[in-house]
């Protein structure tokens, strides 16, 4: 009896042991290795990923993605754990990702169900709905305003896609410019190339806080879309990494930290220039921290 | 890697709603000859005329043709095109500058100019190149048989010179056909910017520069062949230098 105890407790711990070894795959086993972690920034997601004034990688996404880098390390029990820092764009992104060059992606990426077929997304950060910008004294803040207008979006986003729809259902007869990006884009709208700028709200926030005079935009309240969720990217079917990045971001949105977070880079003074973007938490917002989730869906955040 | 390899996407429809990804690098492909074919077009007559004006033999035409080739040979093409878009409105008259603003192609036809002009200067340094590598001989022959300065170049400099320099133009019109890339920073959706815009929806970014790339191949490919069919029927026997 006693042996087979002993075999038992042998057995056990020889699964306990190859659990544990186990448990090693992937981007953790990758980073236990190296002892480094890469995570991938924009150069000018503002306020989710950006560089100051010190060409240093600063944001909203950022400082969520150094706290999943604490709970890395404490996972694995390093004493230190270096992170670099590689800058992507929109094009590279992906590949980066895939190749293993980056392991967590800090920006302004939208977690949609053609994306998740490539890459997987920890918790939904940011929830931004598709909205347009124009000048205030252009007096527009209906979407039935913009008839017969000429309007911009940038060209290889889900907005244009929007705009065009809703062009097409209500017959409005709009002339819809592609932009190349949201920076040519809004200076369409500064230059009246264009009456209107239609992206995700966030981004027209920062574009007008930018613009050399702030208070002459508007951003509409009138939405195109539902709000679409931002979520930091990882490897697709890397569970375990997956799971310590979101147990580390649910951790943070749901304790006070997160509304802190938020209000640090949406209702207050933003470097480098010291911008303020005016945009307090709203309901949605308010409850994907509440409840944190990386569905991709936008009525699971209504 | 981790990578999800789907090279059946193109058969996908665009979230756009507009067809397929297929379809919609097929609409970059014709943006991307058109715009090729006319900037060739505005390079070719306008480098042509540069190009000619640098072998005369008063002065000025010579220094008023080398400071064209300097100022848009040696700017980058891509400031080139922004300035074009950007700026250049903005210097034209209130009413006019709005209207060239608010133009539906205005993208295109800022392309087409920046294009055609930065081509311009290169075929220019070609026919000069093509005009002064005759002998000296050929254009005295035309004076001592009495004919004008323009009759010379039309009977006798233009039609041996632009048969010398066909292998280099021919390069040139590849070039001008990869040179359409750099349009999509101002907003003209060619084939590059819809290989960017196909991997900004679908994250398949490795199908879409892959097929941006073959079909730029094969684009090169035909024009290729399409020239060295010309240039075989052109040839003067004894009279080719380049070979």
């Amino acid at each position: 009896m006693k042996r087979l105890f002993l075999l038992g407790g042998m057995i056990a711990a020889a699964f306990a042991t190859q659990a544990s070894a186990q448990e090693l795959t992937g981007t953790l086993k990758k980073i236990k290795d190296t002892g480094a972690i890469t995570i991938g920034f924009r150069d000018s997601s503002v306020p989710f990923s950006y560089l100051d004034d010190n060409q240093k990688p600063v944001g909203f996404a950022m400082d969520i993605c150094y706290k999943i880098v604490d709970a890395v390390k404490k996972e694995l029990k390093l004493d230190k754990l270096e992170v670099k820092l590689n800058p992507v764009t929109s094009a590279t992104r992906i590949p980066l990702i895939a190749n293993g060059t980056v392991d967590l992606e800090c920006g302004s990426t939208t977690n949609n169900v053609d994306r998740q077929k490539q890459v997987g997304f920890t918790n939904t950060h940011f929830l931004t709905a598709s909205r347009f910008v124009s000048k205030k004294t252009a007096k527009l803040d209906k979407i039935d305003d913009l008839k017969g207008k000429s309007v911009v979006s940038t060209s290889g986003t889900t907005n244009i896609k929007q705009l065009t729809e809703v062009n097409a259902a209500r017959n409005l007869g709009i002339n819809i410019i592609p932009a190349k990006d949201h920076a040519e884009a809004f200076l369409m709208v500064e230059t009246d190339r264009a009456a209107a700028f239609v992206m995700d709200d966030i981004l027209l926030a920062s574009l007008a806080a930018g613009a050399r005079d702030p208070n002459a935009y508007a951003i509409s309240k009138d939405a195109f879309s539902k709000p679409e969720p931002y979520g930091i990217m990882l490897r697709k079917g890397d569970d375990a990494f997956k799971k310590v990045a979101d147990a580390a971001t649910a951790a943070l949105y749901t304790s006070p930290e997160g509304a802190k977070i938020y209000e640090k880079w949406f209702t207050q003074k933003i470097p480098p220039k010291g911008l303020n973007l005016n945009v307090p938490m709203g309901p949605e917002q308010t409850k994907a921290f509440a409840k944190p989730s990386d569905s991709a869906d936008p009525d699971a955040y209504l | 890697m981790n990578y999800n390899w789907n090279w059946g996407i193109f058969w996908d429809q665009t979230p756009d709603a507009t067809g397929t990804y297929f379809a919609s690098l097929m609409s970059g492909l014709q943006v991307t000859i058109l715009l090729a074919l006319v900037a060739w077009i505005i390079a070719f007559v306008l480098g042509s005329v540069i190009g000619i004006m640098r072998t005369l033999p008063s002065r000025w035409p010579v220094m008023i043709g080398n400071a064209y080739i300097e100022l848009f040979r040696n700017i980058p093409l891509l400031v080139q095109l922004f300035i074009w878009f950007f700026v250049v409105p903005e210097l034209l008259p209130g009413e006019f500058g709005a209207w060239v603003k608010q133009l539906r192609n205005g993208p295109f036809i800022a392309a087409m100019l920046g294009l055609g002009f930065y081509m311009s200067s290169r075929v220019a340094g070609q026919v000069t190149a093509g005009i002064n590598a005759l002998p000296k001989g050929q254009r005295m022959a035309g004076t001592a048989i009495g004919l004008t300065t323009w009759q010379t170049y039309r009977y006798i400099l233009l039609p041996l010179a632009y048969r010398i320099i066909f292998p280099p133009l021919t390069s040139e019109f590849l070039n001008t056909i990869k040179n359409t890339a750099p349009a999509l920073t101002i907003g003209v959706l060619e084939l590059t910017a819809q290989a960017r815009s196909m991997q900004e929806f679908s994250f398949q970014v490795f199908e879409a520069f892959t097929a941006a790339a073959g079909i730029y191949l094969l684009l090169s490919a035909v024009v290729t062949i399409g020239m060295r069919m010309i240039e075989k029927r052109l040839v003067i026997p004894g009279f080719n230098v380049g070979k």
